[in-house]
């Protein structure tokens, strides 16, 4: 069968360059053939972007969703093997919500996912299949990568209180250290404690010239491993094109119920949003009673199709 | 190019004056025209004069790179941007005001006439209050007096306009300034020069926030 790529639109030239790339390292194409009952999204709705979802009577009287979400429906679907890798990719249409229309919307999402013995190369290669997606689509991209559990740690030198660290996130995750200080000293907290978080917020480039500023940081805080294992995971990029793209930058949060780990956003020049996240999710296989280790991300098409030169790129030719 | 969305009126100028001493000037700026547009090539700067409660949303949208917006719009809207300064101006607080004598019972519904919805809600929400938002786009202040609320949700200055309509501040939310706000996308790729900026506005703010 011979197709002629000039038939193809922009949405789908990129989908088949990303399913390439990922099929390229092994990454088999996983397809949702079927919906999943909404109970099971509403147990978990903080884990999705928007928690609206459509829903359906199945012919058994049963309610349904209308996917709003690929990566629940994979783990729910698939065997808990620990000891195995299974590695998939996908691009499905999913339905949501957008923030920007406050309407639901069909959405394309690419992606892929790990799971199973999910182990530090593991996250290195997630990692290099992150930055080779957001290349696809420009040559002029980020890859933002923070690591949760030294987040986490720098909150917890704060206070144990949940509910103040929780509060923390939102103005963690807009640099406004002022509003970090003030919320320490709402809550009783002393401000001075803020300061190493205010630090770490401040800690941000390229992640050759970042991890030994940060390495200094956490010394004396028994973050050796997590050093260690972001170390490990972005050396996949030393002596590479892409390290001067990859930055680390601890502004990057998501839901720790459910994260853990490395997490990462992709930007693109000229987008004015993340085009792409992912991390480590073990923290929801716990929830869903899964022994496996995750880390997956998605891409957001619809906002890459955004991009004038979409289609111009080699890797799509 | 570095686009700064400004907010329109007196607090726009003001921001201007710290933006052009912090480094980053636009003279045609000052020249009295209709435009809402000013350029300085030679520095490689777009402002652009947008109504205050819209700044969030061209910072947002990626429109502006930066722009300067009050704390009481990021937080009615919420928008995902990073706040990377307080610049200590424009300062007055978020209040609850009712007419002097009122009491809550509790029955029914209060009655909340707001500029700012989001706000009246999460406030009375976490309160375990009922409220009917009524949603203005100003004079907020006489709407207790023609019965159309109970009470209002409004931003307070000095308090004069409030004392002048018989309302008086019964609860305080929180406190209001300027702040720098700035694209997520944006500080990936024009991180040093918005650094500069927020370095040599921190100079200005030092003592103010």
């Amino acid at each position: 069968m011979n197709i002629d790529l000039n038939v193809l639109d922009r949405l789908e030239k990129l989908t088949y360059a990303l399913r390439t790339v990922y099929m390229g390292k092994g990454y088999a194409r996983y397809r949702l053939g079927k919906f999943e009952e909404y109970d099971f999204y509403s147990r978990n709705k903080d884990f999705l972007i928007s928690d609206n979802v459509i829903t359906f009577m199945d012919t058994n009287g049963k309610l349904m969703a209308l996917k709003p979400d690929v990566t629940l429906a994979i783990v729910k679907n698939l065997p808990d093997e620990p000891e195995t890798l299974h590695k998939l990719c996908y691009d499905e249409n999913v339905y949501r919500v957008s923030r920007t229309t406050n309407s639901f919307m069909e959405i394309m999402q690419a992606g892929l996912e790990c799971i199973g013995a999910v182990d530090t190369a593991c996250v290195g290669e997630v990692l290099s299949l992150a930055a080779a997606s957001l290349a696809v689509c420009s040559g002029d991209y980020i890859l933002e990568v923070s690591q949760l559990d030294i987040l986490e740690a720098f909150l917890s030198a704060i206070s144990d209180d949940r509910e103040l660290k929780t509060a923390l996130l939102k103005p963690v995750s807009e640099k406004n250290l002022h509003g970090v200080t003030a919320l320490c000293r709402e809550s009783g907290a002393e401000a001075e404690k803020a300061e190493p978080l205010c630090r770490l917020l401040k800690l941000s480039g390229p992640y050759g010239r970042v991890l030994p500023e940060l390495e200094a940081l956490c010394a004396h805080r028994g973050l050796e491993k997590e050093l260690s294992d972001l170390r490990g995971a972005l050396s996949v990029f030393d002596g590479t094109a892409a390290a001067d793209r990859v930055v680390l930058d601890f502004s990057a949060v998501s839901n720790m119920n459910y994260y853990n780990g490395v997490i990462f956003q992709g930007f693109i020049s000229s987008l004015p949003g993340s085009v792409l996240s992912g991390g480590q999710y073990d923290n929801l296989m716990r929830r869903l009673r899964r022994r496996s280790g995750a880390v997956g991300f998605a891409v957001y098409l619809d906002q890459i199709e955004r991009l004038e030169n979409l289609g111009e790129e080699d890797a799509l030719c | 190019v570095l686009n700064i969305a400004l907010p329109k009126g007196r607090l726009g100028d003001t921001v201007y004056d710290m933006f052009e001493a912090a480094g980053f000037p636009c003279p045609d700026i000052r020249a009295n025209s209709r435009r809402l547009i000013f350029e300085n090539p030679a520095e490689d700067l777009r402002f652009f004069a947008v109504k205050p409660m819209d700044v969030a949303i061209y910072v947002e949208r990626g429109a502006a790179d930066v722009g300067v917006v009050g704390k009481d719009v990021l937080a009615e809207f919420s928008p995902e941007i990073y706040e990377l300064l307080d610049l200590g101006i424009g300062r007055c607080r978020m209040a609850v005001a009712a007419p002097a004598g009122f009491r809550d019972t509790g029955r029914g519904a209060l009655r909340v006439a707001t500029k700012y919805p989001a706000v009246a809600r999460d406030w009375y929400a976490a309160r375990g209050r009922d409220i009917d938002v009524i949603r203005l786009n100003g004079s907020i202040e006489i709407a207790p007096k023609l019965g159309l609320s109970d009470v209002i949700v409004d931003i307070v200055e000095t308090g004069a306009t409030l004392r002048e309509n018989g309302l008086a501040v019964i609860e305080d939310l929180f406190p209001i300034s300027a702040r720098l706000i700035v694209n997520k996308a944006s500080y990936k790729f024009k991180g040093e020069r918005i650094d500069r900026l927020v370095r040599e506005l921190s100079r200005q703010t030092e003592g103010k926030a």
